[in-house]
């Protein structure tokens, strides 16, 4: 079905995810948290439609329009979020908002 | 093809650990839509080219724009004239200029070689992805769309100026 390796698809996706989690634990500014989140989004999507393409279902790539219209909704609150924290703070530094110490 | 998955796959992997090295956001948000324009190759070459399409036009398109317009809303200031002449120094575009133009010769190569590659692969039609979204995920499309409305309500309210 596939001349590409199933393995390989799937270990670029992990690849990807992996450096986004790790920028999402390592970078303390809200606009790079957004961003590694949309990196780690991107690659569960890619992982949805290697496999949807190892099998010659068409799922893999509905699952990837969904996780789509997810991360357009997740992104446009984020953003509000971040000029929210921006108008409040004059930074965007995450931990400049810790009034909940948590 | 299978040249072209590699390629776009050692791209996607470079660009994506660039996003996340920089400092300036501007920068970040170039390399990181030249990530997401290298996993719609990628997705190309594994035969959703409906798939590559979407990516590009939603997410490299549309999600990163509006990347772009909060760092210019709170670029406002005196210093923004100056920060803009310090963005568009050569260090900071060539790289991903450079990376681009990888993809491009890429596409250009797998558009010469024709639809010969794609036989083995096996493309799956629009027609297909759509027959099977709006039947048995009817109820997925209609839930969607209630998570973007309250996605843009959700915007809208925190986004205001109390």
């Amino acid at each position: 079905m596939l001349t590409i390796p199933f393995q390989h698809g799937l270990i670029l996706a992990g690849i990807l995810f992996s450096i986004g989690a790790m920028s999402l634990i390592i970078r303390r500014n809200i606009f790079f948290i957004l961003l590694s989140i949309e990196i780690m989004l991107n690659a569960a999507g890619l992982a949805f439609v290697v496999a949807g393409a190892h099998w010659g279902q068409p799922e893999g790539q509905i699952m990837f329009i969904f996780i789509l219209t997810m991360a357009a909704a997740e992104v446009s609150v984020g953003l509000a979020i971040v000029i929210q924290l921006y108008r409040r703070y004059k930074t965007l530094d995450v931990d400049a908002a810790n009034e909940m110490q948590g | 093809m299978d040249v072209a998955f590699y390629i776009a796959a050692a791209v996607a992997i470079f660009s994506t650990i660039m996003t996340i090295t920089r400092l300036n956001a501007v920068h970040a948000l170039l390399y990181m839509i030249l990530s997401l324009l290298s996993v719609a190759l990628i997705f190309y070459t594994l035969g959703a080219p409906f798939i590559a399409a979407l990516e590009m036009i939603i997410y490299a398109g549309a999600i990163m724009v509006l990347f772009v317009f909060v760092v210019m809303m709170l670029n406002l200031g005196p210093h923004a004239v100056e920060q803009e002449r310090i963005l568009l120094k050569a260090t900071a575009w060539i790289a991903p200029a450079f990376l681009a133009l990888i993809l491009l010769a890429e596409l250009v190569y797998i558009l010469v070689q024709g639809g010969g590659g794609f036989a083995s692969i096996g493309v799956m039609e629009p027609q297909q992805v759509s027959t099977a979204l709006f039947g048995p995920y009817l109820i997925g499309v209609e839930l969607a769309s209630i998570l973007l409305l309250a996605g843009l309500m959700g915007a809208y309210h925190i986004g205001r100026r109390y």
